[in-house]
């Protein structure tokens, strides 16, 4: 850590309290409304209470769940790979593969949702009304956000000098990306599965249109019927990503030196 | 002499691994430039999945924008959306909503950016920041939508808060939240945190040793902003604006949680066409208006991507 000086103290002292207070005043109002009980001012976790026998909640956590992590598979096992290997080999590719992977920003979920929902249909010879083949669509509705956390870091590193001395001294292709790349981009790789795990979880356009119960779905019908209960259940399920999200790093930090 | 000698002692070799190259077995050649292309073969699993889950659907929804329901080419969907005043007035909303949420979410994102960044690097801080952003930018949606009904709404906390301490005043009356004004403010919840994320690792990107070098030389902290850091990082930033006003211009779900009446943003409005799905050529409308989302957004992301290849210019 950089030994901050008295005047970039003050400056961030400033800068993180007004944007942590308009951050924070909607999840202190969350939690307000959600203990309220009656107008006389008392309180009560009544809602709170009533959140886990809600009506097919725990079901569409579990789904949601599942297809986070086929997310985050399906970024280590595809996106990051084929990122290094155009980033050392094919440098011509490098430009097609960033547009490829930032068309979902250009192209919306409420447009892809319309004409994906045929290709739905026919997937679902093989693989039955099971909500997890929305992973195929949400591994790529991930991609933008993925591309760019591990292209910084990317560009930070001089790749190809590391790869000409792994290669150099003898590794294969296989070992030079998991070896020696990766461990140098592990903060952008991390970084995208971070924010895959969450897109995926809070995802609700397509799931919602195509008629599939993943958590969202579930919520919003929820907000329909109870005020207080979907009040409780959305703060529950940010502080729940939350926890997941501060939990997760952690896992992959044990190679860090000091 | 000696050294003319060395020199055409050198090309010799050279020259006779030239000609082997361009040799006259065209077999050997074939196969070469064959193996030239095999490197290749590993995106092929990436365009596939890209392709079947992403391209096809796109082709099918723009190209069905211009086909009637007998099946031939028409220009009626496209004409009527171009020509309707509700249609154009939610695309001036929705481009509204978006440049002031990128602009703001930019901006105090950016300053969220250089504030994380001079925290400890692994500390309890930055790692419950970073959640949180995860949380809110990628995961908020629906959500979001009913967190400022809890503090804006009929009866949110701060609604009640102004009408008991204030009486009326702007506060205490929630129907802003429902409007423009009220999808700025909860964008902008999301935006900010979407800022960090994206715009993070460019701010850590800066090398300490400019710094150092700036200071002693004797330079101020403004003339380093000014000179090094601000330039290095404008490419960045622009286009973290404009990947921001991309995801204003597409989100759904807070929009969609948050107003049931009317739709003033294109979103909204196509949800409606895709509903109506009944009426005469109900979906077809939605996809033309969707085609227009699409053509809106690559604009941007061009302008995006020829920013990239300013970033990528300064780090060659």
């Amino acid at each position: 850590m950089k030994k901050l000086t008295g005047i970039t103290r003050v400056w961030r002292a400033v800068i993180l309290s007004i944007i942590g207070f308009y951050m924070l005043l909607p999840i202190v109002a969350m939690a307000d409304f959600s203990t309220r009980a009656g107008a006389d001012g008392g309180r009560n976790f009544d809602s709170w209470a009533a959140i886990p026998s809600a009506p097919g909640l725990l079901e569409s956590i579990a789904v949601s769940l599942q297809l986070a992590l086929l997310a985050v598979i399906g970024i280590l096992v595809l996106l990051v790979p084929t990122m290094i290997w155009v980033h050392l080999r094919l440098p011509l590719m490098r430009r097609p593969l960033e547009v490829l992977c930032l068309l979902p920003i250009a192209i919306p979920a409420i447009v892809i949702v319309v004409g994906i929902a045929p290709i739905y249909r026919w997937l679902s010879q093989f693989f039955g009304s099971s909500p997890l083949s929305l992973a195929f669509v949400y591994t790529i509705l991930t991609f933008p956000f993925a591309y760019r956390a591990v292209n910084t870091s990317l560009r930070s590193v001089d790749v190809n000098t590391l790869a000409e001395a792994a290669r150099t001294l003898g590794a294969s292709w296989p070992r030079t990306i998991a070896g020696v790349i990766i461990p140098n981009i592990r903060a952008g790789i991390l970084g995208a599965c971070v924010i895959s795990i969450a897109l995926v979880l809070g995802e609700f356009t397509i799931s919602s249109l195509l008629n599939y119960e993943t958590m969202q779905v579930v919520i919003n019908l929820l907000g329909k019927r109870e005020g207080q209960i979907s009040v409780a259940v959305s703060l529950a399920a940010l502080i729940f990503a939350f926890v997941l999200l501060v939990a997760i790093p952690t896992s992959g930090k044990k190679q860090e030196v000091g | 002499m000696q050294i003319g000698q060395q020199q055409s002692a050198a090309k010799k070799p050279l020259t006779q691994i030239h000609t082997l190259e361009t040799g006259p077995s065209t077999r050997g050649a074939g196969l070469r430039r064959a193996l030239r292309g095999l490197p290749y073969l590993g995106v092929v699993p990436f365009l596939a999945l890209v392709g079947v889950f992403f391209l096809w659907p796109t082709y099918i929804v723009i190209t069905q924008a211009f086909v009637d329901d007998q099946g031939a080419f028409t220009m009626e969907y496209v004409t009527t959306v171009a020509t309707s005043e509700v249609n154009l007035n939610a695309f001036r909303n929705s481009i509204q909503v978006s440049v002031i949420t990128a602009l703001l979410g930019g901006i105090f994102g950016g300053l969220l950016s250089w504030a994380v960044a001079n925290s400890r690097r692994h500390g309890m801080f930055r790692r419950a920041t970073m959640a949180a952003s995860g949380v809110f930018a990628q995961f908020g949606g629906v959500m979001l939508a009913f967190a400022f009904l809890a503090t804006f709404g009929f009866n949110g906390l701060v609604t009640l808060f102004f009408s008991e301490n204030f009486g009326d005043s702007f506060l205490s009356n929630p129907t802003w939240l429902y409007g423009i004004w009220g999808l700025c403010v909860v964008y902008t919840f999301f935006q900010i945190p979407l800022m960090l994320i994206v715009f993070l690792p460019a701010v850590e990107g800066l090398r300490g040793e400019w710094r150092e070098a700036n200071d002693s030389l004797g330079g101020s902290t403004l003339r380093y902003w000014r000179h090094v850091g601000g330039p290095v990082l404008l490419p960045s930033f622009m286009g973290a604006i404009l990947l921001l006003f991309a995801n204003a211009f597409s989100s759904y779900a807070t929009a969609a949680a948050l107003i049931s009446q009317g739709s003033p943003i294109v979103p909204l409005q196509i949800r409606g066409a895709i509903g109506s799905e009944v009426a005469l050529g109900g979906a077809a409308f939605g996809k033309a208006l969707a085609l227009g989302m699409v053509i809106v957004v690559s604009v941007v992301m061009l302008g995006y991507v020829f920013l990239q290849r300013r970033v990528s210019r300064w780090e060659q």
